[in-house]
């Protein structure tokens, strides 16, 4: 068994969406082993055994892929490391006596709802608006009827790999969601299946990002940087090229 | 009441048809006065409430998470069954079905199961048409790989991410529906209670997870669709928030629970590192397609797995059964992994891991594949570790990055190590050939039914079902009792079932909070889940079985002691909404052992000791156990109820993978 590391929490409080918070310190005893999650659990189960409230934190799959977790830890979505989810960032990336700050993810789109745990329900409307190919079950054609060109398929992946944390819209300076409405514009608009739809679709999503409260790119790549699984920023490009286009058609 | 599986007759391979081409309709206008209730987004729930939302049905969908996004059928990673024989490999309907039924070990009900095999092709059109991108060849057509427990490459897949790329398929239709305005979505909600008036489902409660509010909503019909019960052990691949209360509080309000010591142990997993730690990680089943499994020859071998020479190697699954060496089923390969290392060959710190090892097919098969390509004579063992590295990144680099982030070594350069985790539950409500429930209008879907995987699932076998259930099956079944209900006008939610429902609700919930003890919810379910683990798990005995089943009922009694949920009701509280899942999980648990005790044979996942062959094999008992245990809750206990399962297209023999 790994030796214990000794460490400072400052971790951001707020009982629900009305109340203002505050950062309140803790300190605990982590394996280098353990996932960050797995260190608030020690955390909160501490804070049970003296009478005290948990963190409240979202978190589900803990393997990467469902998009539950969100913390802004040291300043940074989802912690130092990069193409990692919180859930997958381990105590051995942090040293002995670190003080580590943890917030929520904060943006007006994503208002709190206590402590840790935010409203993602914005990225929700924003599919509902157009993210999406129009087929309804039992229309299908044979998968192999229509070809898709092997690199067109693995670039359509790589776009549709977003997992919808909202790490994006919280590492960029003017909380912009253009990375994951990018991400998912890039897939459909890629794939033959997405086509006939892709100039409506955009202009759709764009609207609605807007309606959120979500801020304008100013291409500073941050998103991209902090993007767990690493969405490329061409889908910004893709993105504005498809808008553009769009608009241009009198969509 | 007597079991009435409602299985269609003629033969097996034309009842869907007829049924389909038979079951009364609900006309357009009449599905518009129609509600249906659907609790749970995952594959199942998200193609669901999609499809009769499309259909036109007004539907409301409900999940715990806090997007239907993230429904734990987005972590399934391996691929996807479908009989299209694109690779010209001999597959059918019928070999589909034909595998499902033994890899189930005989214990799944024919027709449902043909009908699976049916619908499976129509998955992929659908899905392909939904801009779900998987993977393909460089000729434009899609890509297959090989499962276990089958000898044709019929798997779909999205890199180690096929669940995800279905799940967000089936969202985006939901979601375009939401945008439609036929679905009302009811994120972080959890149904707390099942709504009954002249003995059928009419709807639910639902507690607001954020304001910790009760709400009623009425359903001429309730749909299921919540997964697996798999978390009761504690540790499990399923998500944190995995649970079955909502298929519990349906089997309080009468419907059958159907074989629910029927779990599925993963040969596949990270081993345990640490007393802390709080979930499983799966590396999928996929990766036996070019992984080797081996122990040392020698018991308690030291050495650096890289150290120890071929010959003092043991590939014991290779070894046991040569045909189907490392795919075997998983059933089959858990348990072979569970007596190396409880002979004394295991391997890492805790001796309970075998290693998973790439290193031949990387060099050997792919390595030298790609040299060949590229005209190189005899390449030396760097240039082919570097050529089939590539190849081998390609097909499962977001699993190898994923067990390198969690266990720090990296798969490249060293074999991994892996041991069985609990996985999916084959158990389940028990539910007819329409899905329906034992209680009238409440159907199950997806994992949370116990229909088509008898004792044992093959691996890419769970989203066909999801899916099948949800696209093709559900939107014709429902209609064999809607068409019934057409004049049934929305009944008031201040109906006094209602309101005699909710107030049950209430008590519950303000009754666990004000027991203000002094454990923590998780300590509780921890023990439980050590207690399942350990008696009820890969290997179970009649004493074994015996003890859980007392010991759970102490551990229960002194949950309801001792318990201590911080925080207060109406807020957003997540230790009281675990402490509601542990409370079910605590009942589940024992009802799990009493099954198991049952069920004096070992078929599939389920083995008891007493049962086996003299290789350690499986020893099914036909004569006697050829029957669907389906459990009728008395409130303290249980009524066993049995279906017994006829083979007539099928011929039962003793399960062969040798």
């Amino acid at each position: 068994m790994s030796k214990l590391m000794k460490l400072n929490l400052k971790v951001w409080r707020q009982k629900n969406t009305q109340s203002a918070g505050n950062f309140e310190e803790y300190k605990v005893d982590a394996s280098p082993d353990m996932s960050f999650l797995e260190m608030f659990d020690v955390l909160n189960e501490q804070l049970i055994e003296t009478g005290k409230e948990p963190v409240a934190f979202d978190h589900d799959c803990r393997e990467g892929i469902c998009g539950m977790c969100s913390m802004v830890i040291d300043g940074r979505p989802h912690g130092p490391k990069q193409g990692v989810t919180t859930c997958q960032l381990h105590m051995r990336s942090f040293n002995d006596g670190d003080t580590i700050t943890v917030e929520p993810w904060r943006a007006n789109g994503f208002p709190v709802i206590k402590d840790l745990t935010v409203n993602r329900s914005a990225f929700d409307r924003i599919i509902a608006s157009g993210g999406f190919v129009s087929t309804n079950a039992g229309n299908a054609v044979d998968a192999n009827s229509i070809l898709v060109p092997k690199e067109i398929a693995d670039e359509a992946f790589e776009a549709a790999t977003c997992i919808g944390c909202g790490a994006c819209v919280s590492a960029c300076k003017n909380a912009s969601a253009m990375l994951f409405v990018g991400a998912k514009v890039t897939q459909l608009s890629m794939l033959p299946q997405g086509k006939p739809e892709r100039q409506s679709r955009v202009v759709a999503m764009v609207n609605q990002m807007d309606a959120e409260g979500f801020g304008a790119c100013t291409n500073t790549g941050a998103c991209a940087a902090e993007c767990p699984k690493q969405i490329p920023l061409s889908v910004i490009a893709t993105l504005n090229r498809e808008y553009i286009s769009a608009k241009m058609n009198g969509k | 009441m007597t079991l009435e599986s409602k299985i269609p007759v003629g033969t097996v391979s034309d009842k869907w048809t007829q049924y389909k081409s038979s079951v009364p309709l609900v006309n357009p206008s009449n599905k518009r006065q129609l509600e249906i209730i659907v609790v749970g987004t995952g594959l199942a729930g998200a193609s669901a409430a999609a499809t009769l939302a499309e259909m036109g049905y007004k539907v409301k969908a409900f999940c715990f998470q806090d997007s239907p996004r993230r429904a734990h059928s987005i972590a399934a990673q391996g691929g996807i069954n479908a009989a299209k024989n694109y690779q010209n490999d001999g597959d059918s309907v019928h070999r589909l079905f034909y595998d499902t039924i033994k890899g189930g070990d005989y214990r799944a009900r024919e027709a449902n199961v043909h009908r699976l095999a049916e619908c499976s092709t129509s998955i992929i059109d659908q899905c392909v048409a939904q801009g779900v991108p998987f993977a393909r060849e460089y000729g434009g057509t899609l890509s297959n790989r090989s499962f276990g427990g089958t000898q044709v490459q019929r798997t779909f897949y999205a890199a180690g991410q096929t669940g995800q790329q279905l799940l967000l398929g089936a969202y985006s239709g939901l979601e375009r529906q939401v945008g439609l305005g036929n679905v009302k979505m009811y994120a972080r909600h959890e149904m707390v209670e099942v709504v009954k008036i002249d003995g059928k489902a009419r709807g639910i409660i639902a507690r607001d997870l954020v304001s910790g509010k009760l709400e009623r909503h009425f359903g001429h019909a309730v749909l299921l669709c919540t997964g697996g019960y798999g978390n009761v052990f504690y540790l499990s691949t399923n998500a944190m928030g995995s649970n079955v209360t909502a298929a519990w509080k349906a089997h309080k309000a009468g419907a059958y629970f159907g074989n629910p010591c029927f779990t599925q142990i993963h040969p596949t997993c990270i081993p345990v590192s640490g007393h802390y730690q709080s979930k499983l990680t799966l590396m999928s089943e996929s990766l036996r397609n070019d992984g080797r499994i081996w122990v040392p020859t020698k018991q308690n071998d030291e050495r650096h797995p890289n150290d120890i020479p071929e010959d003092e190697r043991d590939y014991y699954l290779e070894r046991r059964y040569p045909a189907f060496g490392n795919l075997v089923p998983r059933d089959i390969a858990s348990r072979a992994a569970k007596e190396r290392c409880d002979a004394g060959y295991g391997v890492g710190q805790s001796k309970m891991a075998v290693y998973l090892d790439f290193k031949y097919n990387m060099t050997q098969r792919y390595g030298r594949t790609e040299a060949s390509k590229l005209n190189i004579a005899n390449p030396d063992d760097e240039t082919l570790i570097r050529l089939g590295k590539e190849v081998v990144k390609e097909k499962y680099g977001n699993l190898f990055d994923m067990y390198k982030q969690i266990t720090d070594e990296d798969p490249y350069e060293t074999p991994m190590r892996i041991y069985p985790a609990v996985h999916y539950t084959m158990g389940g409500l028990w539910v007819d050939y329409d899905l329906m429930t034992t209680v009238p209008g409440m159907y199950a879907l997806g994992e949370a039914n116990f229909s088509d995987h008898g004792a044992n699932r093959l691996g890419a076998s769970a989203l066909m079902q999801g899916l099948a259930d949800g696209y093709f099956v559900i939107p014709i079944t429902i209609g064999n009792y809607l068409n019934k209900e057409i004049h049934t006008k929305p009944i008031s939610t201040d109906h006094e079932a209602f309101v005699a429902a909710e107030n049950a609700a209430n008590e519950r919930i303000k009754h666990l909070i004000g027991i203000q003890g002094t454990r923590s919810v998780e300590s509780y379910h921890r023990e439980l889940g050590l207690i399942m683990w350990n008696k009820c798990g890969m290997a179970r005995s009649e004493k074994g079985l015996k003890e859980a089943i007392a010991e759970i009922q102490a551990l229960r009694a002194d949950f309801y002691k001792n318990v201590r949920i911080p925080g207060s009701i109406n807020e957003f509280n997540p230790e009281l909404d675990k402490a509601g899942r542990v409370a079910d999980f605590l009942e589940l648990g024992e009802l799990m052992c009493v099954d198991a005790l049952d069920r004096n044979e070992s078929c599939g996942g389920h083995f008891r000791e007493e049962f086996q062959t003299e290789e350690g094999e499986a020893l099914r008992d036909d004569e006697n156990y050829m029957y669907v245990s389906a459990w009728e809750s008395k409130g303290d206990s249980w009524e066993l109820h049995k279906e017994e399962l006829k083979y007539e297209n099928i011929k039962i023999q003793q399960r062969s993978y040798k």
